[in-house]
């Protein structure tokens, strides 16, 4: 397996967020988590990416438990995420922005800062051209030299991709990336997530649009009051009852 | 050409400061600036933490003190050799720093300003009841002025002068390599966002404690080169009013901006010499004036200075971008990180 949950669980008081939910992400694939707003998926995605720590279940990535390692070591492994809002910073550029993304993968210090080792030429040199070629990978040629408060919407999702692209993931958490862009930027979007995963890069998305998802996404797991109801092919959640049920209300006969 | 522009004011700013003794006759003037310099020092400590990773501490009066006192305490009461007392002291703030910092840092935002804010005061406290240590309210008397280095004595205020600009210039060029480091770009990375800093595996808490330890050090330092400057120290110089005017300088100068400590430190220190015929009515000229500066420029005179250029240059570079494309782009990439600093 790649990245799996067992019996995955989170509350926070007396409210349970996410219920015993077994999932696992395939390689190579772009895979989906829907559900009606309050779901739970956000939450899900903290856990898996190390934000929070489950009440119980656990995470494995590889065959290694990292239910609780801190999100920076998970990082490290390999899994990358971003989040709703860009969190970018706006008052620089984009290459500056993404230059740091590379960070986790140089070793220099504050050593090697004050004295300006070689080391730390290297690596500066190292992340400035990961940041280069990611750039050019999310498509922001044009507008690297751009202070981010002046992109557009869909720039700057791109831009946030980049940076977690810059961190070398193997898998790539993406959290209502079409949020906030108009149809024909989403489209964007959506090639741009298939280069991804034409790149041996896995992806996992939670997503509201439905339409994109269903063209997209090759497995869906959707989830509901923080429990899995459905899981499979964009096909077989199309006509599962449950789920219909779940995004209609009442009883549903399809 | 900016960049060619900002060498020559560096240059200016240098000759300046060298020849500063030998323009003006007038020692007091001497002896202020010297003390400005010594601001600085803290004030670029300040910057790191407050301006660059986004930790607002106030208790850097408490470390400026603690720098004050150990040499003082050292070279007073156990007669210890200037130099060796100078090192110790600076190990000793920063051991305290980075137990303090230990703490503080599970805390943010205002939470992390009150907390140190609270250090800050203990710190006094500490310093003004514990009379058998610190001598308490009568203060340290005597402190010795630098020791020698071979033979270059430090016993004239302009020998002092010199000695203070060395060190505020070493810290100078020690803050600049770091803020253009990979080692900067990961404290303004969480200065931006602490979440987005972890997710793109950045270890917080390591590189916030660097952050703070190296901030007081920078306190301690400017402590120390105090004492051994003014040669007298009482409790008073860890209140936090000094926590509150490193603060207004740096606000003054530009928070996360690599010169706005210099500018704020001179300017606010001479602007309050020249209203010395005010004594403490001259707050009500600097409490407004503050106030305003803040809301319209946050990030002060250095601040607003760079984004009128930034957008200056902008209108420029867009022209010149088009007929310009491989071989420029190095160079203009290169002088990113230099944006960077002046507008975060």
């Amino acid at each position: 397996m790649f990245l799996e949950t067992r019996n995955l669980t989170k509350r926070f008081g007396g409210l349970t967020a996410v219920n015993n939910v077994d999932f696992s992400i395939e390689q190579g694939k772009i895979n989906a988590i829907i559900g009606p707003n309050g779901a739970g998926k956000s939450t899900f995605f903290n856990l898996m990416s190390g934000f929070h720590s489950p009440s119980s279940g656990k995470v494995f990535f590889k065959g290694q438990d990292i239910t609780s390692l801190p999100s920076n070591k998970i990082a490290k492994l390999g899994i990358a995420r971003t989040f709703q809002t860009t969190n970018l910073f706006e008052q620089s550029t984009v290459l500056d922005n993404v230059i740091v993304g590379h960070r986790l993968r140089t070793k220099s210090t504050l050593i090697d800062a004050i004295f300006r080792t070689p080391r730390l030429k290297h690596e500066e040199e190292q992340c400035r051209e990961k940041a280069m070629e990611v750039i050019e990978f999310a498509g922001l040629k044009k507008v690297e030299d751009k202070l981010v408060g002046s992109l557009t919407q869909e720039e700057k999702k791109r831009t946030a991709f980049a940076l977690a692209l810059a961190t070398d993931p193997e898998i790539v958490f993406l959290d209502e990336p079409a949020a906030g862009v108009n149809p024909e930027e989403t489209e964007g979007l959506a090639e741009l997530m298939e280069k991804m995963v034409q790149n041996s890069i896995t992806v996992c998305l939670i997503e509201h649009k439905m339409r994109m998802i269903m063209k997209l996404a090759d497995k869906i797991m959707v989830l509901n009051y923080g429990e899995k109801i459905a899981e499979g092919t964009p096909e077989e959640i199309r006509n599962n009852p449950t789920v219909i049920k779940a995004y209609l209300g009442g009883s549903a006969s399809a | 050409m900016k960049i060619l522009k900002r060498q020559y004011i560096i240059l200016a700013m240098l000759l300046f400061a060298i020849f500063f003794p030998l323009l003006t006759q007038n020692e007091y003037l001497v002896h202020v600036m010297t003390l400005s310099f010594i601001w600085m020092i803290g004030v670029y400590g300040l910057n790191l933490l407050a301006g660059y990773t986004g930790y607002l501490s106030l208790a850097h009066a408490g470390f400026f003190a603690i720098g004050a006192y150990s040499l003082g305490l050292l070279t007073v009461k156990t007669q210890m050799n200037f130099w060796a007392a100078f090192v110790l002291a600076l190990v000793i703030t920063s051991v305290i720093g980075f137990l303090v910092g230990l703490i503080a840092l599970r805390t943010k935002e205002h939470f992390f300003a009150i907390y140190t804010l609270c250090v800050g005061y203990i710190i006094y406290l500490v310093i003004d009841k514990w009379d058998s240590l610190t001598e308490g309210v009568r203060g340290l008397i005597g402190i010795p002025a630098p020791g020698n280095i071979g033979p270059i004595s430090f016993q004239t205020p302009l020998s002092q002068y010199y000695l203070v600009l060395s060190i505020l210039l070493l810290s100078v060029l020690v803050m600049y390599r770091i803020i253009h480091s990979l080692t900067g770009r990961t404290y303004i990375a969480i200065r931006n966002s602490e979440e987005l800093a972890q997710t793109i595996g950045i270890s917080t808490i390591k590189n916030k404690l660097a952050a703070f330890v190296l901030s007081t050090f920078f306190a301690g330092l400017s402590g120390a080169l105090y004492a051994s400057f003014i040669r007298f120290i009482g409790p008073d110089i860890g209140h936090t009013v000094i926590t509150f005017d490193l603060l207004t300088y740096l606000l003054v100068g530009g928070i996360g901006t690599l010169s706005g400590p210099i500018v704020g430190t001179v300017l606010v220190v001479w602007i309050s010499q020249q209203l010395q015929f005010l004594q403490d009515y001259r707050m009500l000229i600097f409490g407004p004036v503050l106030t305003l500066l803040v809301i319209f420029y946050p990030r002060g005179i250095v601040g607003a200075i760079a984004s009128w250029n930034n957008k200056r240059a902008g209108r420029t570079k867009q022209l010149a971008l088009k007929d310009t494309q491989k071989d420029d782009r190095f160079a203009s990439s290169e002088i990113a990180p230099e944006n960077q600093v002046k507008e975060g």
